[in-house]
């Protein structure tokens, strides 16, 4: 799938004729400008870091950063970070983190996890495409003189990455799918160790615009399926699905939505006010009211946080729920997901995961003796969803596995 | 045979050349000439021949009464010179598998046949075209032709007898005694004088295998691993020398044995262990290795778990596995089939062997395992079916049916052990009782949900892309 992706074409064409190779080694340092985090941002970390990395090793850091960037910032959210700075100076990451420091003899040390951490930051990026572009500063940062040896630190380095937040799906299939690229691009093989490395930065740069142009791409292609008055509905928030909504708007397309409310970051908030902006009709829905509104709807469209090998997808919680119900009311489940989403994973069950957890506000005080369910995410089985949007195409969900075959075998 | 005449005429009609159009009439000639020869009751076999002729590729087999009539009109046909030659009708299509209904067919591979096979005389309607033989009775027969068979190595004799006597049992076990047989066997031949290697070992080795096929038939997985041993056999060097090439193929058996069977079986484990949780109930059916070794690994790893094994009469091979797991300090509970719908609610995994598994995710396996699998789904409990990627083929299959295998049917009616469960005494040759041992049994895919091979966890679905991507040619690379 990496390969019939847009720029990995471009990729190809480049390397088939020499002239531009030599084009593309002179753009290196022009790159590298344009891939150096945002200073701001760190400087502005090293100040006051609202979310720290792992404030509570319990807590998924992914679903924090999803709250941070989507959902309505409720009071339990904002004591949780002050507790968390409280708790940790800022620059001391969590004990189990390794540091990444090269081996540099200007004493200057790098940490790929709080370069992956700057590039979270940004909202409109992906956690795939923050994680590729702190690989990518692994390898500026490397003074490795072989592939080998630049291969063992990127390694190295995936692994503290991937151990550093477990339970984010996307940043393990980020890292898996750039050291696929590292390990197996035959391209690579007959090139001089400084041009593969240019070439290894430069597609890491590309990456970002993939990860931007994959949701165009989507957009696109789910279009077919919105018709002039139809009702959709909406979990979570989802910069894909938000995307496709938005496409569908601009091209006048006469539809209303119904928004899940998404206790408890109440990330349906936030999506219903995006949708407001637009103009589109839009209604909110405590998450109870799903089969009570299903059969006013006509489709359900959710983004998903993983697509692992059996074609079902990983994504908030009360996904599988929503499925349900609206497979026994036979309305189609589209799923829209990025390519660089497919995980290989293959959960059996709900429990047959590491498990993600997060806050839950419940508004008054719990007794010590209640248990509180906080799993932030749940597995839908591929036989509840009708149709994945990726940028490979409209798949069904058993191509999934297909394309992932032919990517890691 | 016969279906393939109105397929192979169907381009005609795209562009009738004078050559064709004649061969087109001159069919219908001889058709009207047959039916005038045979009289009036061949409407039926005139309006075949013309509709060969007429290009209608729906026309499926013909009942053999016809066969004389059908003769005819194919040897009019070969007249008007439009067959295509020998070479491209067989890539058309696979090769059919022996019809054991078709009489005289059979008797052609009587005559060639080594081991003398009584045939069962009861047998079930739907299941003729499945060999069925007394059983019991070739074994002596065997013995004492020993010093007369020259063309079977005395190892593959060794392995053939093991396979009758139920010596070797278990896909992979009676995979690697053949490989191992036929490795001997390279190892002392030679190549007789104004012959190839290439062909006379062929040769070879299709003799073995028709011998070995007459013990017992042969599972997809030895067909795989025969098919990769012939192409092996086939693109040989022509420059290596005789023992450079033997050697070269022992290897390459070796190989073989190591990389697809052993190690996917460490793979598969490897995977398959990833699914096991302290606290889980897995049951199993019948005795298979992989998942054997699977259990045995998770209980080296400290797991805690317990095993429901499953068993099914007549063969009760899961008391052989019980007593192994229970051997290495395993908890485990023994039902029989009967019981699995009771025992189900409990068990938190299922993990099934596999005899092979087909394109269309069907999963073929000792008999019961789609019964197990079945109740299993419907009590929402996953099914893991253990199964080494050489199993795979491309074939497909919708039932149990059309290609299985028939044990002996004494096995079923009889109790060993029991002298009081005697109601069918005497009874077993009467006309209309038929007496059905099925060996194996095609599970559909819905009732699977994962596949755990040496390339990983798929859903069944994507057996295809694994074949495709791995089978090339027919030979697991």
């Amino acid at each position: 799938m990496w390969w019939r992706s847009a720029s990995f074409i471009l990729d190809h064409r480049l390397q088939e004729d020499p002239p531009n190779d030599i084009a593309s080694s002179s753009k290196e340092p022009d790159t590298l400008s344009k891939l150096s985090p945002p200073q701001t941002h760190s400087s502005f970390m090293a100040a006051a870091d609202p979310f720290n990395p792992i404030p509570n090793p319990k807590i998924s850091a992914y679903y924090q950063t999803r709250a941070a960037h989507t959902a309505v910032v409720t009071s339990d959210w904002l004591a949780q970070a002050q507790a968390a700075v409280g708790h940790h100076p800022d620059d001391s990451p969590a004990p189990q983190t390794q540091l990444l420091a090269s081996p540099s003899a200007s004493g200057k040390s790098f940490c790929v996890i709080n370069e992956f951490n700057n590039w979270r930051k940004q909202p409109d990026l992906a956690e795939a495409v923050a994680a590729i572009r702190a690989l990518a500063a692994v390898i500026r940062a490397s003074e490795a003189t072989t592939m080998m040896e630049l291969e063992i630190e990127l390694k190295k380095a995936s692994d503290s990455l991937k151990s550093w937040d477990t339970t984010s799906i996307s940043l393990t299939a980020g890292c898996d799918l750039f050291m696929r690229y590292v390990t197996r691009t035959s391209a690579l093989e007959y090139e001089d160790f400084n041009s593969a490395r240019s070439r290894l930065i430069e597609r890491a740069e590309k990456f970002g615009e993939i990860s931007c142009k994959a949701r165009r791409i989507i957009a696109m292609l789910s279009q077919d399926f919105i018709f002039d008055g139809c009702t959709i509905l909406v979990h979570g928030f989802s910069r894909v699905v938000l995307e496709v909504l938005k496409t569908a708007a601009q091209n006048k397309k006469l539809f209303r939505v119904f928004c899940t409310e998404g206790r408890p970051d109440r990330t349906g908030l936030r999506f219903s006010n995006e949708l407001a902006k637009l103009d589109v009709p839009v209604k909110l829905l405590i998450d109870s009211a799903v089969a009570y509104t299903m059969d006013e709807v006509d489709m359900v469209f959710v983004g998903a946080d993983g697509v692992v090998e059996s074609g079902g997808i990983i994504n908030m919680m009360g996904t599988y729920q929503i499925a349900l119900v609206a497979h026994s009311m036979n309305k189609p489940v589209y799923v829209a997901a990025e390519s660089y989403k497919f995980a290989r994973l293959y959960p059996l069950d709900q429990k047959d995961m590491a498990p993600a957890l997060r806050p839950i506000d419940f508004g008054v005080p719990i007794p010590s003796k209640v248990e509180v369910e906080r799993s932030a995410r749940d597995y839908t089985p591929p036989q509840y969803l009708t149709l994945l949007f990726t940028d490979l195409g409209v798949l069904t969900p058993s191509v999934v596995s297909d394309e992932l075959i032919q990517l890691y075998l | 045979m016969q279906n393939d005449l109105p397929a192979n005429s169907k381009p005609l009609k795209e562009r009738t050349s004078k050559a064709e159009r004649r061969a087109l009439q001159e069919a219908q000639r001889a058709a009207k000439a047959a039916a005038k020869a045979e009289g009036s009751k061949l409407p039926a076999t005139t309006s075949g021949a013309v509709a060969s002729a007429n290009v209608k590729p729906t026309k499926a087999t013909k009942p053999s009464s016809q066969k004389n009539d059908s003769a005819t009109v194919a040897s009019s046909e070969k007249k008007g010179g439009d067959r295509p030659p020998e070479k491209d009708r067989k890539k058309d299509a696979p090769h059919p598998r022996m019809q054991y209904d078709d009489k005289s067919r059979v008797e052609k591979a009587k005559r060639r046949a080594v081991v003398k096979q009584t045939e069962a005389r009861n047998r079930v309607e739907l299941f003729r075209h499945l060999p069925q033989y007394e059983h019991g009775t070739q074994l002596p027969d065997l013995e004492s032709k020993f010093f007369q068979l020259d063309p079977v190595h005395p190892v593959v004799y060794k392995v053939g007898l093991q396979y009758i006597s139920g010596d070797i049992s278990g896909g992979n076990a009676r995979c690697i005694a053949m490989l191992q047989a036929f490795q001997e066997a390279i190892k002392d031949y030679s190549t007789p004088d104004e012959k190839t290697l290439t062909r006379d070992l062929t040769a070879k080795i299709n003799s073995y295998v028709s011998f070995l096929n007459e013990c017992r038939p042969l599972s997809i997985s030895m067909g795989n691993a025969i098919r990769f041993l012939k192409n092996r056999i086939a693109k040989l060097p022509l420059t290596l020398s005789e023992s450079e090439a033997k050697a070269f193929l022992q290897s390459d058996i070796e190989q073989f044995i190591s990389e697809k069977i052993i190690l996917a079986d460490k793979v598969i484990v490897k995977h398959a262990v990833t699914k096991i949780r302290d606290g889980d109930v897995l049951l199993t059916h019948g005795s298979s290795s992989a998942v054997e070794m699977i259990l045995l690994h998770a209980h080296e790893l400290g797991k805690q778990f317990r095993v429901v094994i499953v068993d099914s009469r007549p063969k009760l091979e899961g008391q052989l596995l019980l007593r192994r797991l229970v051997g290495k300090g395993l908890s485990c509970t023994y039902a029989n089939i009967n019981a699995v719908s009771y025992i189900m609610h409990e068990v938190t995994r299922v993990f099934l062997g596999a005899s092979s598994v087909l394109s269309n995710g069907t999963v073929y396996s000792r008999v019961g395992t789609a019964c197990v699998a079945m109740v299993a789904h419907e009590f929402r409990v996953p099914v893991l079916v253990c199964c080494e990627a050489y199993k795979f083929h491309e074939r497909v299959q919708l039932d149990s049916i059309c290609s299985n295998e028939l044990g002996d049917p004494d096995a079923i009616s009889k109790v060993p052990g029991r002298e009081d469960i005697n109601y069918l005494d005497g009874c077993t040759n009467s006309e209309n009782l038929q007496l059905l041992n099925l060996i194996y049994d095609a599970t559909p895919s819905d009732y699977v949900s994962m596949i755990v091979t040496d390339y990983g966890m798929v859903p069944p679905t994507s057996v295809p892309v694994i074949v495709r991507e791995y089978c090339r040619d027919q030979v697991w690379i």
